[in-house]
């Protein structure tokens, strides 16, 4: 079913890398690796409903979450990003929006059906909750019965945007999980893969390095700019030594000392890739395919939140002492190469690289079990976060609201 | 040939313990992954998986190199072969 390419690995074997995966193609030709119905709350207000709707149809899921009443300025338009980038992710099939009142309500329907997929908008003022549960649930009915009959299709690899995001690192993020990924990502982006990494704040000792990474001089002084803006920002909220908060007490367990230590660590996850460009939160990439830097918090769900909204439909995740984060929409991939975590919680591990740090794998061979991990949950393949029920889904808000 | 500790760069002063613990006296083999070469080193310490061990008499005011970078600062003077963390050396940044 599938033709392979050949890749010249460097102990000299070969390894066929996948031209291609079993997705959903979508109405805006874009593919999808999964196939959801998702009821979106425009506001806190309106979780209740989209949970009620959600119980009723089985099959949909609500994305219930903590905001979007009284928000202004570049945190309404963040609001509003994430909102219908969530909707319009290619891993989601329909979606039912429920909002307090209907102008924001329309303003996501009309975001989303720019996709061309079916997206229905309800409002609960003047029909309240129950009369606005019975009419979002013969919808969502409508909805899930159509979705479900989509098939998989053969699309080219060039159909994945990948997500990269680490969490609860240790040295052992950097000496081999993250460059797993990093590997990864040499061996795919020829293929014309859209990649993301972000952490804006988790670059921070190698953010000069970084930097120098920028495919071109405006992307580099691009990434300053933003990365500058951050580090502002931080020193500015500032009240007590932020050594406690960066690295975490699970970083410091796993022997990270410093945040220019997990900084180094974390930026080996691009291996040698080169940024095209840099993406505000949550902003769709414009400039084709290739390695793009997104403006995000270093908290994960946060993150994968934000580069879901963007349009990535799948997500490589490392880990060292073992976050075991997951999102609604974008399957996240775990991957460690800390033994210990393997032992312990080994239920939260899609992919086992820690025969690097005992040197019974190189690197190019676990380059090579992750795209083979990848490939089977592009192609439906449950991931540990799927089967345990995590479905992370936060939303970044800038400031106070009004 | 089994490895207890990996370093990063050969100007790194710094390696990590890859075993479950090394245990004081212990003589560990290091592979250095930068250009594949070995080193042997004593720990003075009891060094837990994934922690730092020094590979050299480190000064306060010295700079701990790992990937080839700074990563710190040293704020207590530290022996060759004994652990390496956040009671001896602090971030420059924050």
């Amino acid at each position: 079913m599938f033709m392979f390419t050949t890749l010249k690995q460097r102990s000299g074997r070969r390894m066929e890398i996948p031209k291609s995966f079993l997705g959903y193609k979508r109405e805006n030709g874009r593919a999808g690796t999964r196939n959801h119905v998702i009821i979106l709350p425009v506001d806190d207000i309106s979780n209740a409903c989209a949970e009620a709707v959600a119980n009723n149809i089985k099959g949909t899921i609500a994305l219930p979450h903590s905001y979007g009443r009284l928000q202004f300025g570049a945190d309404l338009d963040l609001h509003f990003r994430t909102m219908i980038g969530t909707g319009s992710n290619p891993n989601v099939a329909a979606v039912i929006v429920i909002g307090i009142e209907p102008k924001w309500t329309k303003k996501i329907v009309d975001g989303i059906a720019k996709t061309g997929k079916p997206v229905e908008g309800f409002h609960i003022e003047r029909t309240g909750d129950i009369g606005t549960v019975m009419k979002a649930s013969k919808k969502a009915q409508e909805f899930v019965m159509w979705a479900s009959e989509k098939q998989r299709e053969e699309c080219p690899m060039s159909d994945l945007w990948i997500s990269v995001k680490c969490g609860e690192s240790d040295t052992t993020s950097g000496l081999a999980a993250n460059p797993t990924v990093g590997n990864l990502m040499d061996k795919l982006e020829p293929l014309g893969v859209h990649l993301c990494f972000g952490e804006t704040s988790e670059l921070t000792g190698a953010e000069k390095v970084c930097a120098t990474r920028g495919a071109t001089k405006e992307a580099s002084d691009k990434f300053m700019k933003t990365w500058s803006a951050y580090n502002d920002f931080i020193l500015k909220e500032a009240t007590d030594d932020l050594s406690e908060s960066q690295p975490t007490a699970g970083n410091i367990a796993g022997g990270l000392t410093t945040i220019e230590e997990k900084a180094f660590g974390n930026f080996q996850k691009i291996g040698n890739c080169k940024f095209i460009d840099v993406l505000e939160p949550a902003e769709e990439p414009k400039k084709g395919k290739g390695l793009y830097f997104m403006d995000t918090s270093s908290a994960a769900a946060e993150c994968v939140t934000l580069q879901a909204a963007a349009g990535f439909n799948i997500h490589l995740f490392p880990t060292g002492q073992g976050n075991i984060v997951g999102n609604p929409i974008e399957p996240v991939i775990k991957l460690t190469a800390n033994p210990l975590t393997v032992k312990g919680m080994g239920e939260h591990i899609d992919c086992d690289v820690s025969k690097i740090l005992s040197r019974e794998m190189n690197m190019s061979q676990a380059g090579d079990e992750l795209i083979k991990t990848t490939m089977r949950v592009a192609n439906g393949r449950l991931t540990c976060a799927e089967a345990l029920g995590h479905k992370e889904f936060v939303m970044t808000k800038l400031y106070r609201s009004a | 040939m089994a490895t207890d500790i990996i370093i990063h760069d050969q100007k790194d002063n710094v390696g990590v313990v890859v075993i479950e613990k090394v245990t004081p006296k212990q003589d560990c083999k290091c592979w250095i992954m930068e250009n594949d070469s070995s080193a042997d080193i004593q720990s003075l310490d009891e060094i837990p998986l994934g922690h730092k061990i020094a590979m050299a008499d480190l000064k306060e005011g010295d700079t701990i190199l790992k990937y080839g970078h700074d990563i710190g600062k040293v704020v207590k003077s530290i022996k060759k072969g004994e652990h390496v963390h956040v009671h001896n050396v602090k971030t420059k940044k924050w």
